[in-house]
């Protein structure tokens, strides 16, 4: 057991994988070091809990990683999904790190499993971690304990106290009482604020309210608020954040991953008023799994609903909650409570707008619907075998944009120059690298490498 | 700040403690089967994935592929107090000896044994006595063991109790086989299952760095070595028992044998190895999170663990005990317990091996090559 002192060299703010990183490199250099993590102990882990992958670079097959991945094809995709978003240096920098990454994790107990079947097309670009994402947390927590890194869990930071180019302090709760600790420097690791739904509804209006989150209710953005009312400098859109449709019966927080839906390219979407709004075949799904969460978002009471039929309930990955089922278009419709005439009306158009062809479940086949819009411009077969399957979408969220801007020490910036002992790693500062879009298995890239340069510095300036 | 609403840790009791086993194995096989994440730790995932529903027969199946290493609870990011109160390895721990309980002729005598320890110390008490009682009525003028219990009497003790036994083990894995739908058995199919059951391959965990088991989410290979020399020690008993039937019958050299004897030397490493996997089994059993299996037969597998344990140790004490008065006391608590654990086979921890067995052959079956 480590002794409970006020004398912490390095404090870290939050429980995931970038916190953990920060913090289990601080104390390999000898810092004394303290986590305080808002989540009670059985939800610790952030949204790193919720994770299976990680993006890493390679010029030769390596583990459980095929073939090779370089780094300027890396590069060359992170600058497509971000439309060129980026700060070139430190993305560079991150894909660079990733290699060397997997041997570290590897030694602090991460193990590593090939891409899991129905994942094929991610086998060459991303180590997938065995059990996923909260056996790698385990795996740091045990390891920390290990370095005698004191954690302390449902403590939740209210304050940095800021004062010209140093936080003097800092104010947490825990268990109800206020406490104060002046730590010799900090790493901030605490996700971004899609938790927070009335922050969510400044940028997307009351919509917001209808949002489900794909991971933990504990990131609520506090820390990340506090340090930008102080005149820490801003990176990524404010009104921006990642938003995949989900199954409508997803919880409200911590879904995770099973709630996703495979089913949208074999399928016609409609709305509440049992109308189209968009080409649902318009590319293969991983391509097109974030735009949806936008579309359904700007629905009618932001829902939406996926109509297949038997020709396809096999063609997509299981979900977690059974399809509503029917043996009839109408009888579908009243399931899930939209008008039965206008289902029959919309599947009818769309049948009739169908053509013969050959259809090919897993690349661009072409088969195109005629003289309807929105067409769909692949895999448009009509929806006529019972039994007929629904379901429900809402907008999940899954991070926000916003964050704090950093330069290549994950060192804290204003807009007159670095706060002296103030590092951020994580899902926090990701917006420095990635602006808009996602790369899948990039976030645990950022927090794992920006983890690992905030808790080295952290602990060198402790040192001083 | 405004405080954040910390989510309700009481327990309240789950919406879906209604289900029976059954129906929530399948229902937290179908969210496993929507995640995928723990495909990697043993061969129940990725037969999961393999199909898209599960009837009751599959899912006995599967229960009888894990092995309760709990890998995939500590890895899982749905267990309670998550609503999706995920615990698979507890229910498919519940289903497993549901399906031993229920194909085991007779059942009443299964749910019994299975679920009191304390039916097992008594029955191994009522037999001790019996054979206490035997020795002191009718005896051969023989030396020996035989000098207090008769080789016949022996013999029509033991062969019905063991005979019997495997007689309804053998009707409950037919039972079994019909239930998981298997097929012809071919020869490449036993050997994958014997394969995988010696080297206890599944215990390794994926990666090879053992199960969780004693210390909640860390690694450790302690329970795979225990059960090993378990098993390894009950094989070489068994081992010297047949021998020496085999030297009796075959050779005409009736018992005692001497220490360099084969009967003796199987006899002895065997009771050693056997002595020290249980004890291990048993003190590994008791730091172990309870609700991470079927907890209500927690107390017969406990029994069952110190009936192997009290077969190996008083058979290591008749070895000592050779020309002591102690002899008869010990020769009645060591047969009594080997007879309780004979009788017991069908109705104990014990099926575990066969069901096990069976459930790793259907597995080759279906496993894709
Ligand atoms: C369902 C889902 C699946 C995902 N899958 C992947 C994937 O496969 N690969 C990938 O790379 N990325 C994935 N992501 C994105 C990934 O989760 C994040 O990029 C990554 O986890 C961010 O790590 P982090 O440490 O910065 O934040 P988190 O892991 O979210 O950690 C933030 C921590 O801060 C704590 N905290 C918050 N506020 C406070 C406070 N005021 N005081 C104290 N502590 C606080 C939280 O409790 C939490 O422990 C996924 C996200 C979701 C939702
Ligand atoms: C076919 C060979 C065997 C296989 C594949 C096998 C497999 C297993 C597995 C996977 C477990 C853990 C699962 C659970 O607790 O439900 C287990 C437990 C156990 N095995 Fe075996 N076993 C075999 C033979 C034996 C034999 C011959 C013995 C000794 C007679 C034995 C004694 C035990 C005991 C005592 C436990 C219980 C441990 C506990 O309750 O914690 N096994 N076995
Ligand atoms: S046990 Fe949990 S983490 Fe593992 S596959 Fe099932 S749902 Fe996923
Ligand atoms: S407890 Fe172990 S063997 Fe059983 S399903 Fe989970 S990972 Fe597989």
């Amino acid at each position: 057991m480590t002794q409970t002192s006020n004398n912490y060299d390095v404090i870290v703010i939050g429980g995931g994988n970038a916190a953990l990183c920060a913090a289990i490199t601080a104390a390999e250099q000898g810092a004394q070091v303290l986590i305080l993590e808002g989540a009670p102990k059985p939800y610790r882990g952030g949204n790193s809990r919720h994770t299976r992958n990680f993006r890493c670079m390679h010029n030769a097959p390596m583990a459980v990683l095929t073939d090779s991945y370089d780094e300027q094809e890396y590069f060359d995709d992170l600058l497509k999904v971000t439309g060129g978003k980026t700060d070139k240096k430190l993305a560079r920098l991150a894909i660079r790190s990733t290699e060397e990454c997997y041997r570290w994790m590897e030694q602090r107990g991460v193990r590593f499993q090939p891409s899991l079947s129905g994942t094929l097309s991610l086998s060459r670009t991303n180590a997938f971690f065995m059990g996923g994402g909260k056996s790698l947390v385990n795996a740091y927590y045990r390891h920390a304990e290990k370095l005698g890194i004191e954690v302390r869990y449902e403590a939740q930071v209210s304050h940095l106290q800021l004062n010209g180019d140093r936080v003097d302090w800092i104010e947490f709760e825990q268990q109800g009482r206020t406490q104060r600790l002046s730590p010799k420097s900090l790493v901030v690791a605490s996700g971004g604020f899609q938790a927070d739904t009335d922050w969510l509804a400044q940028a997307w209006g009351p919509a917001a309210k209808n949002f489900l989150i794909r991971g933990t209710p504990y990131n609520r953005g506090v820390v990340l608020k506090n340090l930008l009312d102080q005149g820490a400098e801003s990176v990524g859109d404010p009104t921006q954040c990642h938003a995949v449709a989900i199954d409508g019966r997803a919880p409200k927080f911590d879904g995770g991953i099973v709630t996703r839906l495979d089913c949208v390219p074999f399928s016609v979407v409609v709305n509440n008023q049992a109308e189209r709004f968009y080409d649902e075949g318009e590319d293969v799904w991983p391509k097109r799994y974030a735009i949806w969460g936008r579309l359904v978002a700007a629905q009618p009471d932001q829902v939406g609903h996926v109509i297949i039929d038997a020709k396809s309930i096999n063609l997509f990955m299981p979900s977690v909650f059974p399809p509503i089922q029917a043996d009839s278009i109408e009888e579908l419709a009243d399931k899930l409570g939209i008008p039965a005439d206008g289902l029959r009306i919309t599947i009818d158009q769309f049948n009739g707008a169908c053509r013969n062809g050959d259809f090919h479940p897993t690349e661009l086949d072409g088969l195109a619907t005629e003289g309807i819009n929105p067409a769909k411009t692949n895999w448009a077969r009509p929806i006529d075998t019972p039994p007929y399957y629904g379901y429900s979408l809402r907008t999940g969220v899954t991070f926000t944009y916003l964050g704090l801007k950093v330069d290549e020490t994950a060192q804290v910036q204003t807009p007159t120059g670095p706060i002296k002992n103030l590092w951020a790693a994580g899902e926090t500062m990701a917006g420095s690298i990635l602006g808009q879009g996602y790369l899948a298995g990039f976030g645990m890239t950022i927090g794992t490498v920006f983890g690992r340069i905030a808790g080295q510095e952290a602990a060198n300036y402790a040192s001083h | 700040m405004q405080a954040i609403e910390l989510i309700n840790l009481e327990s309240e009791s789950s919406p879906f403690q209604a289900l029976d086993p059954l129906q929530d194995a399948r229902r937290q096989l179908e969210i496993c089967n929507a995640c995928r994440y723990c495909e990697g730790y043993c061969s129940v995932f990725p037969a999961v994935h393999r199909a898209r529903s599960f009837s009751d027969g599959d899912i006995q199946q599967l229960a009888n592929l894990c092995h309760n290493c709990r890998g995939c609870y500590y890895a899982c990011q749905y267990t309670e107090p998550h609503e999706f109160d995920l615990n698979v390895p507890r229910v498919l721990a519940e289903v497993r000896q549901q399906s031993w309980q229920d194909h085991t002729p007779p059942s009443v005598m299964a749910r019994a044994f299975h679920r009191h320890g304390s039916a097992i110390a008594v029955l191994s008490i009522v037999a001790m006595a019996l054979l206490l009682w035997l020795m002191q009525t009718g005896a051969d003028h023989a030396e020996g063991f035989y000098g207090l219990l008769s080789h016949n009497a022996m013999v029509a003790i033991f062969l019905p109790a063991f005979g019997l036994p495997l007689v309804a083990i053998g009707i409950g894995l037919r039972r079994y086989w019909r239930t998981i739908g298997g097929e012809k058995l071919r020869l490449s199919h036993l050997k994958d299952a014997f394969a995988s059951a010696a080297q206890m391959k599944n215990l390794a965990g994926g990666h090879g760095d053992g199960c969780n088991f004693e210390d909640k989410d860390r690694f450790s290979h302690a329970r795979r070595h225990f059960h090993q020399a378990t098993m390894i020690g009950f094989l070489l008993c068994f081992g010297a028992t047949g021998i020496a039937t085999l030297m009796h019958y075959l050779l005409n050299l009736p018992a005692p044998y001497s220490l360099a004897s084969l009967p003796k030397l199987f006899g002895i490493s065997g009771g050693v190895l056997l002595s020290v996997g249980t004890l291990g089994l048993g003190v590994l059993k008791l730091k172990a999170e309870r609700h991470l299996a079927d907890a209500r037969v927690w107390g017969g597998e406990m029994a069952f663990i110190g009936l192997l344990f009290a077969v190996s140790s008083t058979g290591l004490a008749l070895v000592a005990a050779a020309g002591t008065d102690w002899l008869t006391l010990m020769l009645a608590i060591h047969l009594g317990s080997v007879l309780t654990l004979f009788v017991l086979m069908p109705f104990s921890k014990m099926v575990h091996g066969f069901y096990r067995l069976a459930a790793l052959i259907r597995e080759a079956q279906l496993k894709p090559h």
